[in-house]
């Protein structure tokens, strides 16, 4: 009954904090362009995933050897590879592998290093001393080692890939999910909630976790190119992903041997792309961070 | 006066100072023309949003990037400050004019030793050498009175208190001996003891080497009593400028008497404090609650919290296991006793550092005391402990509107949601229109205006939080209420009319108030009975009138003469 209660009250609130912040959105694009131009980049890359497919001119699998190491030309735009595959359209058909890895990875270690840091920074004692120190123990390898340690020893699936770019990104999040849930610990709203009957856990999640989240969504931008960068890592190494399948990183694997001959672009443009969807993510992130940050909001 | 025969030190001509927001162009400041004298105190009044420090960032030119001086002129004694070079400007700070800033931890670098972020402002403005420069730190350590100035030099911010924080500030500011200094709240957020000596040091210093100062403040009193002349601004313009003493005796702007008349001060009663034109009457008290006032309500006994304090042991010893002698812990709370009778305000008056949170704490019971008892209505709420008092039902008996109604309400949450949460977890109420209505109710009540109940914390002014803080304070009846400096974050007349409504709030609905307070003209108008706290301990009760005017111990008699009087 009383979820029923607060729900106009939570839809009235969240319609109104969605309009201000639409708003501020527009003044941030209006202030900064490359942040609008990198909200561009990533319309574009959602398109390609979504419908990459049907959009592009060849089948990206099927092998065409009287075709074989073209230059890039009108009828091939990034040229084709060794087996004759047009790689204009691999590079638009991976957009959707690729993605998918990142956003599963950054969902679940959102999910993941968030629940776990914000219970650490809220209880503080042997939750804390759990988390920190299983933060201390992954940050102590380095962190692709430790993603191919793990995928060689899962298995070399699409899912491990997931996974793996999950747990070697859990220290950034436990611990800036621990560092602002800590700092609202004491605020004054928190002991008010407790005055007004909510128990702990509840005031964490209706009172900590909603504070924290803005902050979370940045980082969740932040690490997605990171999150693509790892999986295209993992692959070019052999780990992962499997050929034919189209995979940033294993055509940048491929085409590196055909480097050394002179047919540069069978891993170039699969190596800009990867590139541009990085940087995308990192300007995005810092654009994120200007919409989401108070001192901005004058 | 000097200004008449010299050109004076500083000149602000017609000064306007925009701001580029999202809403477009804000004027924080419009046509100011303010001017310093050689060797003169200038205070500068307005409550929030007045751009009395605005106008003060445009004179250094410090103002933030959105900022800029839009019209008019700033003169520092012959140098157009709109116009100079940064490299001049950064030339003029700190040797020819300094600032004093409120929060003086937040001024100082955290991590790095006293003496030597003086040492850096000598050396950056040519004033010392390496070689000279320690001697000199050590000087103006001295200067401003930090007893043992050669071991404090070496000693870190967080090693010190805020007054001293606050001395070592002034030394920084007065160490390349400037001509202008400004002070931008100096002493808000310390002690009325520690306000006082901070005050007079700095009247002093200024006073010896002829320095022209700027007070920035909100405390109307505060400025009459250091200050020669009052400028006071509001909403970004000066109205009334005059020296300290007239405006005191004979305000001229309706703005100025309304600020006076809402501080609080000696002979004013609670309703003396509303603007002349406001109803005057207040609430008729309830007979069910004339009844019962009298029977005590809330018996503290012997209530004492300890802390351990660190251990002594040095690092080294601690990593070989040894441990250092253990010292006695550390008594915040030290036996103190005392009773709130129902229908009664009893004030808990101490400096910071006092204790009086950590009893409020106790009593709400968020903490759990080391030892003692905490008889309320009859039943001992020591015996539950604090994690399971959350779903006691004598938790909706006893509330708390806090100090930061900013701080208090939670940014995600509208002012309805935040009235309706002890309602939806008592789960009193079912329907969403029962609660909604109760919730308009309680706005009423609190004098909140309904059409804003949907609105975001950022979206209210510090005002009417303040009453969303209340009206969730009352929300589920509550018989005793502890309010922890329910205005000390706000403006003087925001202050009057909250003070008021919380006077008419008990009279209706027969609650007892616990106030806990540092500043006696507040608890005078307030509280029915006074106790003064010092070092865990209370030191002094008796009634109100009792303890303010014909205090028993000295410590109690320091505090009230520290309050800052204007001059007769």
């Amino acid at each position: 009954m009383s979820a029923l209660a607060e729900k106009p009250a939570a839809q009235a609130q969240s319609a109104a904090g969605l309009s201000a912040t639409l708003r501020h959105a527009r003044y941030v694009v209006r202030e900064n362009p490359v942040t609008a131009l990198s909200f561009g980049l990533f319309v574009l890359f959602l398109v390609s995933a979504v419908f990459g497919p049907w959009l592009v001119p060849h089948d990206p699998l099927a092998s065409n050897t009287s075709a074989a190491l073209q230059a890039p030309s009108a009828r091939y735009w990034f040229g084709t590879d060794q087996l004759g595959r047009d790689i204009f359209s691999r590079v638009v058909v991976a957009t959707r592998l690729d993605m998918w890895i990142a956003t599963a990875s950054v969902a679940l270690v959102f999910v993941m290093g968030g629940l776990a840091g914000v219970a650490a920074g809220y209880y503080g004692g042997w939750i804390d001393r759990v988390v920190g120190r299983v933060s201390d123990t992954i940050m102590a390898f380095p962190l692709f080692v430790l993603a191919m340690g793990i995928v060689a020893a899962l298995g070399n699936t699409v899912t491990n890939i997931i996974i793996a770019t999950a747990i070697v990104n859990f220290p950034l999040y436990a611990r800036l999910a621990r560092s602002e849930a800590n700092i609202r610990r004491d605020a004054g709203f928190v002991h008010a909630a407790r005055l007004s009957g909510n128990s702990e856990p509840r005031i964490l999640f209706t009172q900590v976790l909603p504070n924290v989240m803005p902050l979370m969504m940045v980082q969740m931008s932040l690490t997605m190119g990171y999150a693509i960068l790892n999986a295209a890592g993992l692959s070019f190494i052999g780990l992962g992903v499997r050929p034919p399948m189209p995979e940033w990183g294993i055509m940048v694997a491929e085409g590196a041997a055909f480097i050394v001959s002179g047919e540069w672009w069978i891993a170039l443009f699969p190596g800009l792309t990867l590139m541009l969807a990085v940087f995308c993510f990192n300007l995005l992130g810092d654009g994120l961070r200007d919409i989401v940050d108070p001192q901005r909001r004058t | 006066m000097s200004t008449d025969l010299a050109p004076p030190l500083l000149e602000i001509t017609d000064l306007t100072v925009e701001f580029a927001t999202r809403r477009g162009i804000v004027r924080a400041v419009q046509n100011v023309n303010i001017s310093v004298g050689r060797g003169e105190t200038l205070g500068i009044v307005g409550e929030s949003g007045s751009g009395k420090s605005v106008t003060s960032f445009a004179a250094m030119r410090i103002l933030d990037r959105a900022g800029r001086i839009a019209g008019g002129s700033v003169v520092y004694s012959g140098i157009d400050v709109a116009a100079a070079p940064e490299s001049e400007m950064q030339d003029l700070r700190g040797r020819e004019m300094s600032m004093i800033f409120q929060n003086p931890r937040a001024a100082l670098n955290p991590i790095r030793r006293v003496g030597q972020q003086i040492e850096d402002v000598l050396i950056r403005h040519v004033q010392a050498t390496r070689a000279t420069a320690k001697e000199k730190a050590i000087a103006m350590l001295e200067r401003v009175r930090i007893a043992r100035p050669q071991e404090r030099y070496d000693a870190y911010p967080f090693e010190l208190s805020g007054g001293m924080c606050q001395r070592i500030v002034i030394a920084l500011a007065l160490a390349c001996k400037p001509r202008l200094l400004i002070a931008d709240e100096p002493t808000t957020g310390l002690d009325v003891t520690t306000q006082k000596a901070v005050m007079e040091l700095m009247v002093e210093l200024t006073r010896e080497s002829a320095m022209s100062t700027i007070l920035i403040t909100h405390d109307l009193g505060l400025a009459a009593t250091y200050c020669d002349r009052v400028v006071v601004m509001q909403k970004g313009a000066v109205v009334e400028e005059a020296p300290a003493r007239q405006i005191f005796s004979a305000p001229a702007h309706p703005y100025t008497r309304k600020l006076m008349r809402a501080t609080p001060r000696p002979g004013a009663g609670l309703r003396d404090l509303l603007p002349e034109d406001a109803p005057q009457e207040g609430a008729p008290q309830s007979p069910a609650a004339q009844a019962r006032a009298g029977e005590p309500l809330l018996q503290v006994e012997n209530l004492v919290k300890e802390y351990p304090r660190p251990s002594a042991a040095s690092f080294a010893a601690k990593l070989l296991g040894r441990k250092g002698e253990d010292k006695p812990a550390f008594r915040a709370v030290d036996g103190i006793s005392f009773e709130v009778r129902r229908g009664e305000t009893l004030g808990l008056v101490g400096e910071s550092g006092c204790g009086k949170s950590t009893t409020s704490m106790i009593l709400m019971r968020l903490l759990d005391p080391t030892s003692g008892r905490v008889t309320f209505g009859g039943q001992d709420i020591t015996a539950i402990p604090a994690r399971d008092f959350a779903a006691h039902p004598l938790r909706h008996k006893i509330q708390m509107v806090f100090q930061d109604p900013t701080d208090s309400l939670n940014p995600r949450f509208t002012a309805a949601r935040a009235i309706a949460d002890p309602i939806l977890r008592a789960g009193r109420m079912g329907a969403r229109d029962e609660v909604r209505a109760r919730c308009e109710e309680l706005a009423r009540l609190v004098g909140f205006p309904a059409d804003l109940l949907d609105r975001l914390p950022h979206q209210l002014s510090g005002g009417q939080k303040a009453r969303v803080g209340i009206a969730r304070a009352l929300a589920l009846d509550p018989d005793l209420v502890v309010l922890d400096e329910p205005t000390a974050a706000l403006d003087v007349s925001v202050q009057a009319v909250v003070l008021n409504l919380l006077e008419d709030l008990k009279q209706r609905l027969g609650m007892s108030y616990l106030f806990v307070s540092h500043d006696l003209h507040v608890v005078r108008l307030l509280c029915d009975r006074v106790a003064v706290m010092r070092g865990g301990r209370i030191i002094e009760t008796g009634s109100a009138e009792e303890v303010l005017e014909r205090p028993r111990e000295a410590y109690t008699r320091e505090l009230i003469d520290a309050i800052p009087r204007p001059p007769a």
